[in-house]
């Protein structure tokens, strides 16, 4: 009885704690939208005060209404099946602005001559769409999925999770408007402004304690290797992003702000965090993906557990050093090139420590990349990082970088990691959840998962070999002398060589954007409920826990 | 999911533990993966040792093979201009003509100032000097400011209404804006200056234009339209235009005026590139 009521206190702070946030930052939203010192920071205060403002209606109506307390027994899956369509919305729309831009290098008039379309502007909305609002819901998403059943607890907080959640498109919101609004503070992968880096601090941090406050309350005392993972990304991407966000607003009621560092000291800053954005949050994170549902959907054991610990330690630690090789031949001391070059080379087998844990997790049961599509999806994304990985170190090499720096090269690269690796493994993840959350026997079409897998594996191939054919013509061209030591190229010339290449790309790009659309059909077909076409076809696994034949898990919610 | 040992296909033990049903093989490395891992270590060390590496209290380690960029790029730069320097001192003492004359120096010229032209003004005269609408077409034989090798050279060097003491500065009036012609006046005039290249469409508009031409155009464009080279004022008569020969865009031209901008090179090209463009540009075919 003393436990119970105990509980209700916690409840009760926790109700008041929620909404007194909440009245807090409407009202700091209605004071941004009055006093604003320019439009967007006024605009910004809008959607802050019209966010906060809903979410404590919300919260007030259910305080009022005094329902039934609900069931909180279970594992909280709500906000991960809030967090599922959140991933596919956001990767339609960011595959969608992709495209576009890969047709505007090939066709600039498609710039519209419009500030709020032009290039400069609609390129940190794709990568930043594809990286924080694809991959990072994906993440959010997942992580709260794998943590709660690796740990058989349920999400710590009642709403928290929720407000990471909300929180985290709030941010996504205000970036993206931003961009288009002209507000960038021009560094890559961390254009926002200052204000927006605050929030997400912040709805960081709440992430940060929802998840080590799940794994605390774990029923069995070690901890599975996809949660290690899942809590480096989260703890390494707090340091990344405050350390490199550091900056002196104007004011405080405007848009403008200016970083602490300069000169090559930002540069460095910039690379160490955006080269350990790719490590920890494009590769950590996802290999905490990987290791939970690699496995599950193949219903095999991982194949090594010294490898898991071997390699995760020395990835954690090798990657956070490898930033520099992103500014050879730069006015950074050779020194410090030398050692991001070097630990760029150690760097390869950890990182292909969780390709060999991915494939030969398979071993045995090999026939299922034949059967099951989903199990190809997520191998072939094991597969394209291992690629990735390779190529990674090879071009941070400095005398292949003096080529491949500054071309389509490392456009290919990058997309074979975010196409084939990022985004394969997060698709795999959601042809397995969509059915495990929503409660269906299978998927609405297995038939659509291989459309989506071939189409979209002949975009990316499209993709990757136009960029790799480009950039190298780029950097052969660039380099090029005539006998009495003139270029022989002018830098226009190498940029109408690019044309038919960008074309190729563009339409690789389409292809991607179709197979993802396919997937959403498909992806809403089962959320709905509607008769699965075939579902003999299926694996035991595809269905939900409760519809597997022998297999007990705790209630969801 | 308490401790259950078990034995699967592949003979390994797993970890004994399980978590939401996924269990854990004990599988050793692989020892190709180990020792390619201890490789890498063993070659990154080998670089720290011969190339600059770590950083020190107030400097870095140098490297056993003394490398430095900075002297490297200083070095190779020292090179190709000491390659080079054999005829850009010979071409940055010689005129225009004597340069043309000798074909060693014609030849390093001609290529010099298609480099130099591929970077900085294919950006608006077109890779291949064409043009475009308000940017010159210098294959041709129409020129603004004159065709011969001084006066492209002049050109070049200071710029067209440029920040440079010697630019060339004309600027044609906005009849129409400034009220100097009324629009159906501009529009006669237009018509008039249609008809120096043959082009009228409406006779009686362009009898009317000859008069209004008189006396505002042909001060500059002279009596016959056949322009000015001394005041950078157009020839009239040919079928050439920099903006454009029809009506409506003859009628802007005189409602608002045109004063196109070209940057002055010499402060931003030394003197041997500067004689090398204006080879290049003479030799296009349009040199007179």
């Amino acid at each position: 009885m003393a436990a119970t009521s105990q509980r209700d206190e916690w409840s009760a702070l926790s109700d008041l704690l929620a909404i007194g946030s909440a009245g807090f930052l409407t009202i700091l939203g209605l004071i941004l939208a009055m006093a604003g010192e320019d439009r967007v920071m006024a605009f910004h205060g809008c959607l802050l005060f019209a966010a906060s403002g809903l979410a404590l209606l919300y919260m007030l109506t259910q305080f009022v209404e005094e329902r039934e307390p609900a069931d909180t027994s279970g594992y909280a899956d709500g906000v991960i099946r809030a967090g599922v369509i959140a991933t596919v919305f956001w990767g339609v729309a960011g595959f969608l602005v992709g495209d576009i831009i890969a047709w505007q290098l090939a066709f600039p008039a498609l710039n519209l001559d419009l500030p709020w379309t032009n290039f400069g502007r609609m390129r940190p909305l794709h990568t930043s769409a594809v990286i924080f609002a694809f991959g990072g819901n994906a993440l959010i998403a997942t992580s709260f999925y794998v943590v709660q059943r690796t740990c058989r607890a349920r999400l710590a907080g009642k709403w928290s999770p929720w407000f990471v959640f909300w929180g985290y498109q709030l941010f996504i919101v205000l970036a993206a408007t931003g961009y288009l609004l002209g507000v960038t503070q021009s560094k890559e992968y961390a254009e926002p402004e200052w204000y927006v880096d605050v929030w997400l601090t912040i709805v960081w941090v709440v992430y940060f304690l929802v998840f080590v406050g799940t794994v605390a309350k774990r029923k069995d005392p070690h901890v599975y290797v996809a949660n290690w993972f899942y809590l480096a990304f989260i703890v390494t991407i707090a340091l990344l992003h405050i350390v490199n966000n550091l900056a002196v607003p104007v004011s405080l009621l405007g848009t403008k702000s200016y970083i602490v560092y300069s000169g090559v000291q930002d540069a460095m800053t910039q690379w160490w965090y955006g080269h350990n954005a790719v490590g920890f949050f494009l590769t950590a994170g996802f290999l905490g993906m990987m290791y939970y549902f690699v496995p599950k959907r193949a219903e095999r054991p991982v194949y090594s557990y010294r490898l898991s610990v071997i390699h995760f330690w020395s990835l954690i630690f090798i990657y956070i050093w490898a930033g520099p090789h992103h500014l050879h031949y730069t006015a950074l001391p050779d020194w410090a090139q030398t050692l991001g070059m070097t630990f760029s080379i150690i760097l390869w087998m950890p990182s292909w420590g969780g390709m060999i844990n991915g494939l030969m997790t398979l071993s045995g049961a090999w026939d299922k990349l034949r059967t099951d599509p989903v199990i190809r999806m997520l191998i072939v994304a094991v597969a394209f990082y291992g690629m990735s990985t390779f190529e990674g170190p090879l071009m941070s090499i400095r005398s292949v970088n003096s080529l491949s720096h500054y071309t389509d090269w490392t456009i290919g690269h990058v997309h074979s990691g975010a196409l084939g690796w990022v985004a394969y493994i997060t698709f795999g993840a959601l042809y397995c959840l969509v059915p495990w959350l929503w409660h269906r026997k299978a998927l609405y079409s297995q038939r659509l998962v291989e459309w989506h897998f071939w189409i979209s594996t002949l975009g990316i191939v499209l993709y990757i070999t136009s960029m790799w054919v480009s950039g190298i013509l780029q950097g052969l061209m660039w380099r090029a002398y005539d006998q009495l030591g003139f270029l022989e190229y002018s830098f226009v010339e190498t940029v109408e060589a690019m044309h038919p290449f960008y074309i190729i790309r563009a339409i690789g790009g389409l292809l991607f954007l179709l197979g993802a659309l396919l997937m959403a059909y498909n992806l809403w077909r089962t959320v709905r409920g509607d008769q699965p076409v075939d579902a003999t076809d299926q694996p035991s696994v595809a269905a939900a826990p409760e519809f597997r034949p022998g297999e007990y898990t705790a209630p969801a919610e | 999911m308490a401790k259950e040992k078990a034995k699967t296909s592949g003979s390994t033990e797993t970890t004994g533990h399980s978590w939401d049903g996924i269990a854990e093989l004990n599988n050793p490395l692989p020892k190709w993966w180990l020792y390619t891992f201890y490789a890498t270590i063993i070659w990154a060390i080998g670089y720290w040792i011969v190339y600059p590496a770590w950083p020190t209290v107030s400097s870095y380690t140098k490297g056993y093979f003394g490398y430095s960029q900075r002297e490297r790029v200083s070095e190779d730069l020292a090179q190709s201009q000491a390659e080079k320097a054999v005829f850009r001192d010979k071409i940055a003492a010689a005129d225009l003509e004597a340069i043309k004359a000798d074909p060693e120096l014609l030849n390093f010229a001609l290529a010099g100032g298609a480099a130099a032209f591929g970077d900085n003004c294919a950006p608006c005269h077109g890779r291949g000097a064409q043009g475009g609408a308000g940017y010159p077409n210098l294959r041709d034989d129409a020129w603004l400011w004159g065709g011969t090798l001084d006066a492209i050279h002049q050109t070049i060097q200071h710029g067209i209404r440029a920040e440079d003491d010697q630019t060339h500065m004309s600027q044609m009036p906005a009849f129409g804006k400034l009220g100097m012609l009324k629009p159906n006046q501009v529009s006669d005039a237009a018509e008039f200056v249609m008809s120096l290249s043959g082009n009228a469409d409406d006779e009686e508009a362009a009898a009317r234009g000859k008069e209004i031409f008189a006396t505002n155009c042909a001060a500059c464009h002279g009596p016959d339209g056949m322009g000015n080279q001394a005041l950078g004022a157009p020839n009239l008569t040919d079928q050439l235009w920099l903006y454009g020969g029809d009506k409506a865009t003859i009628v802007e031209t005189i409602t608002n005026s045109r004063a196109g901008m070209m940057p002055a090179w010499a402060g931003r090209l030394d003197p041997a590139t500067v004689k090398e463009l204006a080879i290049y540009v003479h030799s296009l075919g349009g040199g007179q």
